[in-house]
């Protein structure tokens, strides 16, 4: 734990465009940087701390906030067996720059990341739609995009193909308001 | 002489999504030259269902049996990790019982990951016995599942905040019955592959990961001890009672299919291992928290106490309210590294829930480690890459 906090005050001090830091669950230091900063500070980590692997790059959608989208890096570092989030912000019609050309990892991870939320990344060279069916149109995991979607396919025996209708669902999802004089936690 | 020029086209098919040997619904694009591999593009997706949707509408009890469903050969590996996740939210501490519980059934869960994964491997290559004689274990394995939670695959056994029920008479005497025969079986299935000629020849330096390649791929778990380094997150990050356990961590030597067909019958043996020491130091006491708010009361409580029967009742309706906060939780399973990221939004559902799966990851490396291989080898890599596809395509 010691060893943790030592070492993200040298992290806060060293590394540019690092504004705030955090420490989440006692093993993972979490960086908010500024979003220009990101690869810069990536490559600077990979190359002088040892951290070898980015196991995971995710999206968190506040739709409320100005800068909507909370990007998270993960990264490890398996010689000295610590892990690292960093976390940038970044607004709605803004792309951000790619690391796959620093860890190979973060290709797919960032097409999902284009798939779900529609963050482009620049210089990504394969960054086409991954999860999401040929054609899909919209970007499922944000949070205005309703959980039903938008459109349904089935099989059509006249036409012997696949087809898409617009959504027809006989009820709506029925989403209750919890809000209770009940003990909170 | 005049010099003639042909231009020679690469041929570009496609593999899957229907093929027995992409283990679930994996399209191909192979750019082949002859026979051999130029590009390999996977297309993923055909089984996704926006589990991470649909967890932001669920409370966090309802959440929980879609990881069942994620990587659908080891279901409690990833229970586990959602739970461990919501638990470090609520700040709750399961009594030690518990833990000794969800560590025999998460090995066992491996047990039922290796023995798919393997068998399955052999039967792409070629060899159907193998796949008989461990599916026959597999049963028995999930003969405990069923008689602990009801359910052969899909439990829902583990909860935040302890188990749903205590084991039931017999179980542990059956368990150890079962490591007995157990190790006798997996000498058996190495007899019939481990210096098996043909099997070697598909497997030995077939898909060789590199340990630049391992790290820069962001491999974990069998897909990274083979290529070398020390890494089981069952010994640096240890969850529940693994520190006090002893075991050891198989690594790998070249980093080819071989080694890591290797690995997981060491790994299987050293998941006996564990089990066994559970089941000797298998505490009594209770096995969920005493609070009615994260864990329901007890069905013969709930006959009298009108307390008890509301807070069932408000539980499986409402569920809690985690206060705003968030929880990456990550466990060693069978596949490699499974991560939940947690954030919760002081409401009864999370504003975003992120399932770190190890297949997305490895499979995205099946471009490079089939570069230059017969496509008779992809089948190869893909059984070796332990794919599967819930996980996946989430």
């Amino acid at each position: 734990m010691d060893v943790i906090i030592k070492w993200s005050f040298y992290l806060y001090k060293i590394l540019p465009g690092v504004s705030k830091i955090t420490i989440l669950n006692d093993k993972y230091v979490i960086l908010v940087l500024e979003k220009d900063w990101v690869k810069v500070v990536i490559k600077i980590l990979k190359n002088k701390f040892i951290l070898n692997s980015v196991l995971d790059i995710w999206c968190v959608d506040y739709p409320e906030k100005k800068e909507r989208f909370e990007i998270n890096y993960l990264l490890v570092s398996y010689k000295n067996n610590l892990r690292l989030i960093l976390r940038i912000y970044v607004k709605d019609n803004v792309g951000i720059e790619t690391i796959s050309d620093v860890f190979a990892s973060a290709g797919w991870l960032e097409r999902e990341i284009w798939d779900m939320y529609g963050i482009f990344f620049y210089n990504n060279v394969d960054l086409r739609r991954i999860l999401t069916d040929y054609g899909f149109e919209g970007f499922p995991l944000r949070k205005d995009f309703p959980m039903s979607g938008f459109v349904e396919i089935r099989y059509d025996d006249t036409e012997k193909r696949i087809v898409q209708e617009v959504l027809e669902v006989a009820q709506d999802y029925r989403n209750f308001n919890f809000k209770s004089p009940w003990e909170k936690l | 002489m005049r010099e003639r020029y042909k231009e020679i086209k690469n041929y570009t098919m496609n593999f899957g999504p229907q093929h027995p040997a992409a283990h679930g619904v994996l399209r191909l694009v192979l750019e082949l030259n002859g026979e051999i591999i130029i590009k390999a593009d996977p297309h993923i997706g055909l089984l996704h269902r926006g589990t991470e949707k649909l967890i932001e509408y669920k409370n966090y009890v309802q959440a929980l049996p879609y990881f069942d469903r994620l990587d659908y050969v080891s279901m409690m590996a990833q229970e586990h990790a959602y739970c461990l996740c919501v638990e470090k939210l609520l700040n709750c501490v399961i009594p030690l019982r518990a833990k000794y519980i969800r560590v025999v059934f998460a090995e066992i869960t491996r047990l039922l990951n290796h023995l798919l994964a393997i068998t399955t491997h052999a039967l792409d290559v070629g060899a159907t016995t193998p796949f008989l004689w461990g599916f026959e274990e597999r049963e028995k394995l999930m003969e405990f599942y069923e008689r602990v939670s009801g359910a052969r695959m899909h439990a829902a056994y583990f909860r935040p905040g302890g188990v749903t029920q205590d084991l039931p008479i017999g179980i542990v005497d059956d368990i150890h019955k079962f490591i007995k025969q157990f190790s006798y079986r997996l000498i058996e299935m190495e007899e019939l592959l481990t210096n098996n000629r043909i099997w070697k020849q598909r497997l030995v330096d077939i898909g060789i990961v590199s340990m630049s390649n391992a790290l820069n791929y962001g491999f974990s778990g069998v897909m990274l001890r083979s290529a070398g380094i020390i890494w089981d997150i069952r010994k640096t990050l240890p969850y529940e009672i693994y520190d006090e356990i002893r075991f050891s961590i198989p690594i790998g030597k070249n980093g080819d299919c071989y080694d890591r067909y290797l690995i997981r019958m060491e790994e299987m043996r050293q998941s006996l291992l564990i089990i066994e020491q559970c089941l000797q130091k298998l505490p009594e006491g209770p096995i969920k928290v005493n609070d009615f708010k994260i864990m329901p009361p007890a069905r013969s409580l709930m006959k009298y106490s009108m307390e008890a029967l509301i807070h069932h009742f408000k539980l499986y309706t409402e569920g809690y309210y985690i206060p705003i906060g968030e929880g990456y939780a990550v466990v060693e399973a069978p596949k490699g590294e499974f991560g939940v990221y947690l954030k919760s939004n002081n409401s009864n559902k999370p504003q975003r829930c992120r399932i770190k799966a190890p297949g997305f990851l490895h499979l995205q490396g099946l471009d490079f480690m089939s570069k230059g291989h017969m496509l008779a080898d992809v089948v190869t890599i893909i059984g070796t890459q332990d794919i599967v596809f819930g996980e996946v395509d989430r």
